[in-house]
């Protein structure tokens, strides 16, 4: 049993000592490295490279909304005849994409695009990829702004709220009670787009709408479904109902497609076209927003191949022509807006698939 | 023992296989260094965390908490620092903490004389249901690149990982241990037949305590390397992995049932599951497949030692 004591002894003590080495707090490091410098020069007027190598990598393979990302993807691939390969996790956990990061890095990609797990988990296998010469694009979801070269934003809360005003202004015939139903109380993205729609509601072409209640449904089926009836029983005056998660509008759409209230009560919202399509057909929705994935997909696969080519560094202020989409700039920050988001009706809704 | 080294002798040979269809059809990137470096990276984890969960399963019984340790550890890491801790203080801190996890394992295993299958499956519940108190679903990130750059970098001039390199050390140690001491030998003394053994005097519930605790504390370690590695301190780090540990101790050729098993085997099962697993990935290989081949890895992992022993007992009784 000496021996026993002996061996714990030195596992431990071998463990500790491994890790002593000065005192580090998060005070005396707090300086991180800062966003890193392009030593290269953008050329706008370089030819887009043919052949580029290009690894799309979702959250998760598998799920509907980047399946359709990657099928804008692919034809930018096509028409910039780069080989787009799409690849990924199954699981959408913090670390799981790190392994197919650096897979990349060793196949020696010419260019990343990504939509990240967690902003900093990848972060220190997109440095290490990026040392390796390959370009780095985050779309959809960002990672730590020096891991990447450009961020492609699906779009701007500006743009998302006061779009959603519009249209239910526009349902509701500019004038009426409207409410609000959330996600949870505090989901950063839904409070920075309520706090947006009441400025919009204060402008005086909104002057008709009055906003009663802003209810939390928790982005949960269920109860999303029971707070849209409670907003329908408290306020009885109540003409429209802005939901801007796609949780909240399709559950709110199936209790008032199944109510007294549906085509009196307007609805409008942030939805993906197959939920909300039955509900567009059947009268309850005349509307609803959300940006379209696969023009992301295929944005964000174009700015790496102008990054790849050289026509861009990821420097603010530099521009490109991103295909079928027009020319677009990079803002502060690396960030480039997708645009406004897509609004659904009955007529363009069947040409949607996600 | 000589059926054992058979299926040794087996994995060595199967990841020969592996490395040279490798080498042969990724173009030689298979075994370049910097792809060597990310297999090492990849499997640090893992390779550590199999180091006493071996000798857990030699000795009958199982932990699959370990993972959740990790998560915990990691979960503390990231809400001392936040506290303003030093790391250097934070470290200790952890490991013990998961020692103490490991302790109460053994403590309900060995003292209440309840099931480490149960014991552990509850605790693996607990112990992440803890780290979600400790950091809710946030992530802390702000680690000094001096310590996450033990995660990212390799040794300098080398290219072997960090972690790798604290796996061998402890390899070493809880390679003595388990195949050169008198602790050792009573851990397979227990899994083969613990009544004979509390009888010829091994103090059975003492040395499953140790056992349980050291594994606590290198999966403390591991959810410091993975922490890191990641640069990234979340509760749901390492979800699942206590699967991909049990599933390399078992390839390796330890018996679930305990008293059979040596650590050089787990290595070569912690190898040939990770280079596969970064062979298929090389290879575009989709997600689908990838889960399909882990599975049926994982069944060998239980049929073939089995089998060979199976094998190796109908030839010593046919003349």
């Amino acid at each position: 049993m000496k021996n026993t004591r002996l061996v714990l002894a030195l596992v431990v003590s071998g463990a500790v000592a491994l890790t002593a080495c000065g005192g580090t707090t998060k005070d005396s490091s707090s300086q991180q490295s800062g966003g890193t410098t392009n030593a290269a020069k953008a050329d706008p007027n370089a030819p887009m490279k043919e052949g580029l190598k290009i690894t799309f990598l979702p959250k998760q393979v598998n799920n509907p909304y980047f399946t359709v990302a990657q099928k804008g993807a692919e034809q930018a691939g096509t028409a910039i005849k780069a080989e787009v390969k799409a690849t990924g996790p199954s699981d959408a956990a913090a670390s799981s994409q790190v392994t197919y990061i650096n897979t990349a890095a060793q196949q020696k990609q010419n260019a990343l695009v990504i939509s990240a797990n967690d902003a900093n988990a990848v972060a220190p296998a997109l440095k290490s990829a990026r040392g390796q010469g390959l370009k780095v694009v985050t779309f959809d979801s960002d990672a730590a702004p020096d891991a990447r070269d450009v961020f492609i934003n699906q779009a701007t809360s500006n743009e998302i709220a006061a779009g959603q005003v519009k249209l239910i202004s526009e349902a509701v015939g500019g004038s009426g009670e409207i409410a609000i139903l959330s996600a949870t109380p505090n989901a950063t993205n839904q409070n920075a787009w309520i706090e947006v729609m009441k400025t919009e509601l204060a402008k005086p072409e909104y002057s008709g709408l009055k906003l009663v209640e802003t209810a939390y449904g928790n982005d949960d089926d269920q109860t999303s479904f029971q707070k849209t009836q409670g907003l329908l029983q408290a306020h009885p005056n109540l003409k429209g109902i802005i939901s801007p998660t796609t949780v909240g509008v399709a559950a709110a759409a199936r209790y008032l497609s199944s109510s007294e209230y549906k085509g009196k009560v307007q609805l409008t919202g942030l939805g993906t076209p197959n939920q909300m399509r039955k509900f567009v057909q059947d009268g309850t929705v005349k509307s609803f927003a959300l940006w379209d994935p696969t023009k992301l997909g295929y944005l964000a696969t174009y700015t790496a191949a102008a990054l790849a080519s050289g026509q861009i560094t990821g420097a603010e202020g530099e521009k490109y022509k991103a295909g079928e989409l027009g020319e677009y700039t990079i803002g502060a920050k690396g960030e480039v807006v997708l645009g406004p988001p897509q609004v659904f009706t009955k007529d363009n809704i069947d040409k949607f698939d996600f | 023992m000589r059926n054992l080294l058979r299926w040794e002798t087996a994995l060595v040979f199967l990841l020969i296989v592996v490395a040279l269809t490798g080498q042969v059809s990724t173009d030689g990137s298979f075994l370049s260094g910097g792809n060597l470096f990310y297999l090492g990276l990849d499997i640090g984890e893992i390779a550590l965390i199999a180091l006493p969960l071996t000798l857990v399963i030699v000795a009958g019984e199982i932990d699959l908490s370990v993972a959740s340790v990790l998560g915990l550890s990691s979960a503390l890491i990231g809400w001392l620092w936040n506290a303003g801790w030093s790391l250097e203080l934070i470290l200790p801190t952890v490991i013990v903490v998961g020692a103490i996890c490991g302790a109460f394992n053994g403590f309900l295993v060995t003292k209440l004389g309840l099931p480490s299958l149960a014991v552990t499956i509850g605790t693996l519940a607990l112990y992440r249901g803890l780290a979600l108190v400790v950091l809710g679903d946030t992530a802390v990130a702000d680690f000094p690149a001096s310590y996450t750059a033990f995660g990212t970098t390799p040794v300098p001039g080398t290219n072997i990982p960090y972690p790798i390199v604290l796996a061998a050390i402890l390899a070493v140690l809880f390679g003595v241990a388990l195949h050169a001491s008198s602790f050792g030998r009573s851990v397979y003394a227990i899994g083969a037949n613990e009544e004979g053994a509390r009888f010829s005097g091994i103090r059975v519930k003492r040395v499953k305590l140790i056992l349980f605790v050291l594994a606590g504390a290198v999966a403390a370690i591991a959810g410091i390397v993975y922490t890191f590695r990641f640069s990234s301190a979340r509760a749901d780090n390492g979800l699942g992995l206590e699967l991909a540990v049990v599933a390399a101790v078992l390839l390796g050729g330890v018996s679930i049932f305990g008293g059979k098993g040596s650590l050089f085997g787990v290595l070569a099962g912690v190898l040939l599951l990770g280079g596969l697993r970064n062979l298929l990935i090389l290879q575009d290989t989709s997600t689908e497949v990838l889960t399909i081949v882990t599975g049926l890895l994982l069944l060998v992992s239980v049929l073939a030692p089995s089998i060979t022993r199976r094998v190796g007992t109908l030839r010593k009784a046919t003349p």
